[in-house]
């Protein structure tokens, strides 16, 4: 019991569920399965794309060019629906996962064999794809009419009751629960960042394990491209302009350590629905959606000081039971 | 970032003979980058080499350099603040608000230059005060300092400031020398003496090789950082005070991606990112090798965000080469023997 009321996720979840409670004492209507199913689906880009970065962060590095990737996959993927209608859309999803994929296994590369810091990487491929969408359209944007109505509509479109989208992120959060918690391939995020000497001692390769987790946040920031272009039905240079620090703040409120090696799944999921939550209670409950941000910003800063505190003491504990037991 | 667990750091016991310390410097590579885009500049464009010009061009880079000098002290001690165009924000805005309510220009660089201090000293008490990696923290307090701005000004725009206060961003102390250009000299001197000449410097490359050493030989490691996030916030009001005077308006987007470019001209000034290393005459040259290709750039028609992307390439260039060369050079030297 003790253990479960310690467990960071539980926490989270109890905040989330008491914050959904707090709102619908103001505004009843908030508490219904149709509404919340809402949030969930309006949140659903920012969990995939908070499971990549959480993948990023366990191994100690971080990925500022996720937006940017975001953003240009979407472009490119919006680009090849005018050029070719008749391509279906699973394929045109298919092709932004693969070139998000190429564009996060640059970041890896460059971190990996150029020892490159990760956030001077990642700051520069950031504003080297977004120049990228302008080269490739002049600054022009790609319109709803221009956009096949299969392209717009996929992601909408209603199975077993929720939209694709929401059964996209579901899927995602599935697969990424599966690698982080089953494989050698997570196990081995969470060596290279509670301990890269050690890692390399068990034979794991540090770099080669970022460059994975880089194409993993790649991959996903490529779905997620396509997801957010074919939702919102616009694709232009400056979409989810600055989205990088809503994912980063997701995982940090989420419980993964900055530092690396600490974070989980469920946590990473947790922080983006906190923060999901926030954004779609705002307007129900009647504040200025310029409360947004700063509100954001408070969590942001109250959870990363709730985690530090947890993981101190954690190791505290571990110290006084071995010298009890010495 | 964890004091805890200190990475190793490799210092050459004895240091390199004078010739090579100036012919392998980074700052020596930047003067030649800075002379290259300089000439190709003046051969691009008719324009370039016009004193008003070349003056129109240094606001370019004034306000993020002088963000920048700050920034610099604080990664070189191994933290970083991401927050400081946010600062900017809300002492662009606190500015706003004072104008409005009747304040004259001298309060009203009070005000900006204080609004600063007060952001600098909650980024420095978060950071030294409960032990909490800058990173997180500067993104959270960026977003809150902006998010205030938002709070404040929503959707409109303080317009109306007092005569005399244009003279910050828009006077000139002498012939083409602006005041933001003086201003900025002025304040590299005055963190090159502090860096390089002072203990506070010294210690300030100590803390960020290694905290835990720092801490054993006597350094007050939170206090040090905390002064350094205070003036970081201070120069940061200062750059407030310059682009509000400049622009004659704020909105709560103003200086939006500035820490951005603020970071790629400490990192482009050969200042190592994870602390320890980087000097001030690396951030002027890096400063003006930033403010002459947005110039150049400029001058031919090229849209900023075409800029962008050669900033972000000369950002992961200037750190890949060196590493490809050097690569490139152990090889060969394999080979030799």
């Amino acid at each position: 019991m003790n253990a479960l009321l310690k467990c960071r996720e539980l926490q989270l979840l109890a905040a989330i569920v008491a914050l959904i409670l707090m709102i619908s004492l103001r505004v009843p209507q908030f508490l219904s399965l149709p509404s919340l199913g809402n949030v969930y689906h309006d949140t659903s880009i920012l969990i995939i794309l908070a499971l990549g970065q959480m993948g990023v962060i366990l191994t100690k590095c971080i990925d500022l060019s996720m937006a940017a990737n975001l953003a240009l996959c979407g472009m490119v993927s919006a680009m090849l629906n005018i050029a070719f209608p008749g391509v279906p859309v699973p394929l045109l999803i298919l092709a932004a996962v693969a070139l998000g994929a190429a564009l996060g296994s640059i970041n890896g590369l460059l971190v990996w064999k150029l020892a490159m810091p990760p956030i001077v990487v990642t700051l520069g491929t950031m504003t080297i794809f977004r120049g990228s969408i302008f080269l490739l359209t002049d600054g022009k944007w790609v319109n709803a009419h221009q956009m096949s109505a299969s392209f717009k509509a996929f992601p909408r479109d209603a199975f077993l009751g929720m939209p694709v989208l929401s059964w996209l992120s579901i899927a995602a959060i599935a697969i990424m629960f599966v690698v982080i918690g089953r494989t050698a391939l997570g196990r081995s995020f969470f060596a290279v960042g509670g301990n890269a000497n050690a890692a390399v001692y068990a034979g794991i390769n540090p770099g080669r394990a970022s460059f994975r987790a880089f194409m993993i946040s790649g991959a996903l920031s490529g779905l997620a491209g396509y997801l957010w272009v074919s939702r919102y039905a616009v694709a232009y240079v400056d979409i989810a302009l600055g989205f990088e620090l809503d994912v980063v703040a997701a995982c940090v409120i989420g419980g993964v350590s900055i530092a690396g090696g600490i974070g989980s799944v469920p946590g990473a999921v947790l922080g983006a629905l906190f923060l999901g939550v926030i954004k779609n209670a705002l307007p129900v409950i009647n504040v200025s959606p310029f409360w947004q941000l700063a509100i954001s910003g408070t969590v942001i800063i109250i959870a990363v000081a709730f985690n530090a505190r947890a993981e101190r003491k954690k190791g505290r504990v571990i110290l006084r039971r071995a010298e009890a037991a010495a | 970032m964890s004091i805890a667990n200190p990475t190793p750091r490799n210092i050459p016991d004895r240091l390199k003979g004078l010739p090579e310390r100036v012919f392998k410097s980074w700052e020596t590579l930047l003067v030649v980058v800075m002379v290259v885009i300089f000439t190709i500049n003046s051969f691009a464009s008719p324009y370039f080499l016009d004193p008003w010009n070349l003056s129109d061009a240094t606001f370019n880079f004034t306000e993020k350099a002088l963000v920048a000098l700050a920034l610099a002290l604080v990664i070189i001690s191994g933290e970083i603040d991401l927050s400081v165009a946010s600062i900017i924000a809300i002492s662009s805005t606190m500015m706003g608000m004072a104008a409005s309510h009747g304040a004259g220009a001298p309060e009203l660089v009070l005000v900006g230059m204080g609004t600063g201090l007060v952001c600098g000293a909650i980024n420095g008490w978060l950071v030294t005060g409960l032990g909490l990696p800058s990173i997180v923290v500067t993104i959270g307090t960026m977003s809150l300092f902006r998010g205030l701005a938002y709070i404040i000004l929503g959707d409109k725009a303080y317009t109306e400031y007092p005569d005399g206060f244009s003279y910050f961003g828009q006077g000139y102390v002498w012939w083409v020398f602006s005041f933001e250009l003086a201003l900025f000299a002025v304040m590299a001197v005055l963190f090159y003496i502090l860096l390089h000449r002072t203990s506070f410097g010294r210690v300030t490359y100590a803390i960020g090789n290694n905290p835990v050493a720092a801490l054993f030989s006597g350094v007050k490691v939170a206090r040090v950082k905390f002064i350094l996030f205070l003036l970081t916030g201070l120069m940061s009001g200062i750059a407030a005070v310059c682009l509000t005077s400049r622009l004659g308006s704020t909105r709560p987007s103003i200086a939006t991606g500035l820490e951005l470019e603020a970071v790629t001209m400490v990192v482009l000034a050969g200042i190592n990112i994870n602390g320890g290393s980087g000097t001030i005459p690396g951030i002027v040259l890096a400063a003006i090798i930033m403010g002459l290709v947005t110039f150049g750039f400029g001058l031919l028609n090229v849209p900023g965000i075409v800029m962008s992307i050669f900033i972000g390439l000369l950002l992961i260039l200037v750190i890949a080469v060196p590493v490809i060369a050097g690569r490139i050079g152990q090889r060969r030297k394999a080979q030799a023997h």
